[in-house]
């Protein structure tokens, strides 16, 4: 029986990298998103620039489950020979193939249970483009068309796209809307439309934004008045600093001047990366640098500089899968140890933990806000699939009145109304010190910052007394940290449960439809999204409330949880970890397998679902 | 190993300069290196020129490395801040300060071990962003914490106080510099205040990266027979390509120079260097023949000192960036952040 689900589906792209497929795809996902309907675009790709499979998938959801969702897909659209056995596959029973039939499609290439939908895009491009280019990019928009066509989805709306996509470029708009239209055309003539899945209006999307993570990451640096940006390239954080770069090429020039308010500096590498920040944030700018994994790995030193010496420094980390290399184009959140402990020697680190665009913006603007006022660094914990991929979102929020909160920094007047100066001295209790900037007041306020050890008045000593004083103070310092950042959100189950689920990042997409499915299936859980490290007592009184603790997490080693127990001093005992680290984004259908699985061993044997 | 005050008494007629600061107000806590160390008479240099120039001592910010070198930013011009990073990573940490705030005079301040060895890249690049700077390496071809280890600046074939010959090729920080895109170059000797300060003078006033690589012999590590940067080796190999005296435009110009004997370069601020040259064949403004000459004196063993490459027409970090002559530092919500107005316009284009 062929699929049939209105606003509730998921098709899959089967794409080669570099055959300009991505453009062509993102209109296809905006026209649903036009039409109304919620949608979650996810990019699968390799570490490459051409030749190489990519994938990209859709899921149409009336409901808003945006997380991935798990299982085949419902459609297919196969421009990928390479990969068309394993892609036909993993088609959902009842799913439909749409291929590209200029070439006959073996036997052995398709199943009994898909319906199988071709059309000869080759020929059809061939006969209308002379250019080769125009052939291969044009076909693209061709099987869009015909998606159209075989999903309900309105032409207006696809020419409405094109008009606003190339704008002022009359001759691409109509080239454009001539291959849509042929495929359009093509497929009414060639196929029942529309078939079982397909879009309806709707109003479910409202006033929600399509934006990727990592746009509204470089966002909340622009709000959060950052002035100096040092990176280095390395996906999947490059298009951070990109972004930062374009969006203060039209925010940051001074209308008069003509003149930047911003400073950007790609760097030899993450150490002078990383580098440069620190000295920016000691000199009184917000300054930040955006990087990955391996980035973090080099910039350690630097942390324990920053960390000891007590600069702000704000570090935009979008995770992907390592260890080493390990894999640059895949998710993970296998980034929380070494943030929350960077360097050598004692040190601990505050760390935000967004779980989608809209706090990505938030927390990163917040983050140089947070730095200030603490003078440490503040790592804002994405990953490639909050970054890499647009997500529907609430639109951003900023409240006009809003100030930067600059820390305790003296002014040449408040340097001359104290009785004295001593840049390490707690003076109000909460481990914070005050700081003075380089250049300001003729003679007071000076002072040496030193990696080494020093008392209060930041002259260098090794006295046990004066460096034990000064690692308490830090240690207060973090207690401090621990007020000021972000709480968890908790989610109760609509009536008392037992069980409990701790969760934080990319996982919270997913998690909205898994809680449903156990809730479907009797098991109704309480939630609590973790946001920031230091963790807040909540986290403790949560799992102390709850007779089973789930802890959901994309990475190996249960991460999380090690902090949970270091850090609230939790039995881990009492955590029971879901772990999924392959790479591709937790599902609702994993998550829900996994505890249901844990929670009734007997009943339902557990299910290792994944995607691609 | 642990902070000393020194007394402030001043004599009375102790001379003061154009801002009505004395010597002493350009000094720093007490030195910690060796007695007879190359680096404290750098230091003593340094403050000299600053005194010399007029520099408001709060306006310049000093940044060092790791090493016996880079401890001696604590030494001189107490009413500075200053930044002692981590090993071999000043420059960056330089480059970020200085892009927060153009207004201030960045002295960086570091070895040959912080420098050639393990800080040789981001040595590199600092020199081609033309970050304006004073950098200094104070060189004497050992690591001195660590009791005398080689660095990368040691001569092939140079002898260590313990006796183990350097195998490896010497890096000329002065030809890198050169190469890399610095504007002001030059080496001189610690030994030699005459032609140091008026060198640093003239640094400070130059608009982008000045290096001066300092020979500054290490007493305890680096001192002794078949060492190439020992006090005495120095002397007998230095030759001095030019002597310079430095004009600030306040100043009236004093010296007489017999015609043809002095070369006068005015910098971008009105300020002048008189340049006398000794060696007639070196021209400061080539920088093929700057290269050549350097190259030309490794193979005789003699250290030229002096200016050995200027270009004083150069655009600096911030020229290159566009960046507002304000400090980025100083800049508030009104100029940084584009209000909710923006935001819902960004809003819509993402529907």
């Amino acid at each position: 029986m062929p699929i049939e689900a209105i606003n509730d589906f998921v098709i899959r792209f089967a794409n080669v990298n570099g055959s300009g497929s991505a453009s062509a795809n993102l209109l296809f996902a905006r026209s649903i998103l036009r039409m109304g309907a919620p949608i979650a675009p996810r990019n699968i790709f390799p570490s490459n620039i051409q030749g190489l499979p990519t994938w990209y998938e859709v899921r149409v959801s009336e409901r808003g489950w945006l997380g991935a969702r798990g299982g085949g897909a419902d459609m297919l659209v196969a421009m990928n020979p390479q990969t068309f056995a394993q892609d036909v596959a993993a088609l959902a029973p009842g799913g439909y193939l749409f291929y590209d039939s200029t070439r006959p499609l073996p036997t052995t290439m398709t199943r009994g249970d898909i319906a199988v939908l071709g059309m000869p895009l080759t020929e059809i491009c061939a006969a209308h483009y002379h250019e080769p280019r125009q052939r291969q990019l044009y076909r693209n928009m061709v099987y869009v068309g015909a998606l159209a066509a075989l999903l309900d989805i309105d032409f207006a709306v696809l020419e409405e796209l094109i008009a606003e996509r190339f704008k002022g470029k009359e001759k691409l708009i109509e080239a454009n809307g001539r291959a849509l239209r042929l495929g359009y055309e093509d497929a009414q003539i060639r196929f029942a439309c529309p078939l079982g899945i397909r879009v309806q209006r709707s109003k479910a999307v409202g006033d929600r934004i399509l934006v990727e993570g990592n746009y509204a990451a470089a966002l909340g640096a622009l709000y959060g008045g950052a002035t100096v940006c040092a990176w280095y390239p390395i996906t999947p954080s490059t298009s951070v600093a990109e972004a930062f770069e374009r969006l203060c090429g039209r925010y940051r020039i001074d209308s008069a001047t003509g003149k930047k308010n911003v400073a950007i500096v790609q760097a030899e590498d993450e150490i002078a990366a990383i580098g440069m920040v620190v000295g920016a944030g000691w000199n009184g700018a917000r300054a930040f640098t955006a990087t990955s994994g391996p980035g973090v790995s080099l910039m350690q030193e630097f942390f324990g500089l920053a960390y000891f010496a007590e600069v702000p420094v704000v570090v935009i980390d979008v995770q992907r899968g390592g260890p080493s290399t390990g894999m640059p184009t895949r998710t993970q959140q296998s980034d929380l140890l070494i943030c929350a402990f960077a360097s050598h020697g004692d040190t601990k680190h505050v760390l935000l933990i967004p779980d989608g665009p809209g706090e990505a913006f938030e927390f990163s603007a917040e983050a140089f806000d947070l730095a200030e006022r603490l003078q440490t660094p503040v790592f804002v914990m994405l990953d490639l699939d909050i970054g890499m991929n647009s997500h529907l979102s609430a639109p951003f929020q900023w409240d006009g009145e809003r100030t930067y909160d600059r820390g305790k920094v003296l002014s040449s007047t408040q340097l001359e109304e104290i009785a004295e100066f001593g840049r390490y001295k707690d003076v109000d209790g909460d481990g914070v010190p005050y700081r003075t900037l380089p250049g300001g007041h003729p003679t007071l306020g000076a002072y040496f910052t030193r990696g080494t050890s020093r008392d209060r008045y930041a002259r260098y000593t090794e006295d046990p007394a004066p460096y034990v004083d000064n690692m308490e103070r830090l240690a207060l310092k973090f207690e401090t940290a621990r007020k000021l950042v972000p709480q968890p959100v908790v989610r109760p189950a609509s009536s008392p449960s037992p069980i409990g689920v701790v969760y934080y990042g990319s996982t919270s997409a997913p998690m909205d439809e898994a809680l449903a499915l156990l809730a479907e299936a009797g098991l109704a859980a309480d939630a609590l999204r973790i946001r920031a490290f230091p963790l807040s007592p909540e986290i403790a009184d949560f799992v102390r409330a709850h007779e089973r603790v789930f802890v959901v997490e994309q990475n190996r080693d249960a991460q999380m949880r090690t902090l949970m127990a270091s850090d609230l001093s939790l039995d881990p005992a009492k955590l029971t970890s879901i772990l999924h680290y392959g790479g591709a984004p937790i599902t609702a259908r994993f998550i829900a397998d996994a505890i249901i699985g844990r929670l009734r061993p007997a009943a339902a044997p557990l299910i290792l679902e994944d995607v691609t | 190993m642990t902070f000393q005050g020194k007394p402030k008494f001043r004599h009375p007629s102790i001379p003061t300069n154009a801002l009505g600061f004395t010597r002493r107000d350009y000094e720093g806590s007490m030195s910690t290196l060796c007695a007879g160390c190359g680096h404290d008479s750098i230091t003593s240099a340094i403050m000299h020129a600053c005194f010399e120039l007029a520099v408001p001592p709060h306006r310049v910010a000093k940044l060092s490395g790791i090493g016996c070198s880079s401890k001696t930013p604590t030494y001189m011009l107490g009413q500075s801040h200053g930044f002692n990073s981590v090993h071999g990573r000043m420059p960056s940490v330089l480059t970020g300060a200085y892009l927060a705030n153009r207004d201030l005079i960045y002295l960086g301040v570091s070895g040959d071990g912080d420098t050639a060895s393990i800080g040789l890249g981001q040595f590199c690049h600092v020199m081609r962003r033309g970050v304006r700077m004073v950098y200094i390496v104070e060189n004497n071809g050992v690591y001195g914490l660590t009791k005398g280890q080689f660095s990368a600046t040691a001569d092939r074939g140079s002898k260590s106080k313990k006796g183990v010959h350097a195998e490896d090729s010497p890096i000329d920080l002065a030809a890198v510099a050169i190469q890399l895109g610095a504007t002001f170059v030059a080496r001189s000797f610690s030994g030699d205040k005459a032609q140091l300060v008026p060198l640093l003078k003239a640094a400070f006033q130059h608009r982008g990266a000045a290096f001066i690589d300092v020979i500054s012999p290490c007493v305890t590590f680096n001192n002794h027979e078949g060492s190439t940067k020992s006090y005495d080796y120095v002397r007998e190999h230095n030759i001095a390509v030019n002597a310079l005296d430095f004009i600030t435009g306040r100043e009236a110009i004093e010296i007489d120079y017999a015609e043809g004997a002095a070369q006068a370069v005015t910098l971008h601020d009105g300020s002048t260097i008189h340049l006398r040259k000794l060696d007639a064949e070196h021209d400061f403004s080539n920088r093929g023949e700057a290269l050549t000459m350097l190259e030309n004196c490794r193979e005789t063993g003699e250290i030229p000192t002096g200016l050995l490459y200027l270009d004083k027409d150069v655009d600096e970090l911030h020229d290159t960036l566009g960046t507002t002559t304000r400090p980025l530092n100083a800049l508030t919500e009104a100029e940084l952040c584009p209000g909710p107005k923006a935001l819902a316009a960004i809003n819509r284009s993402l529907r």
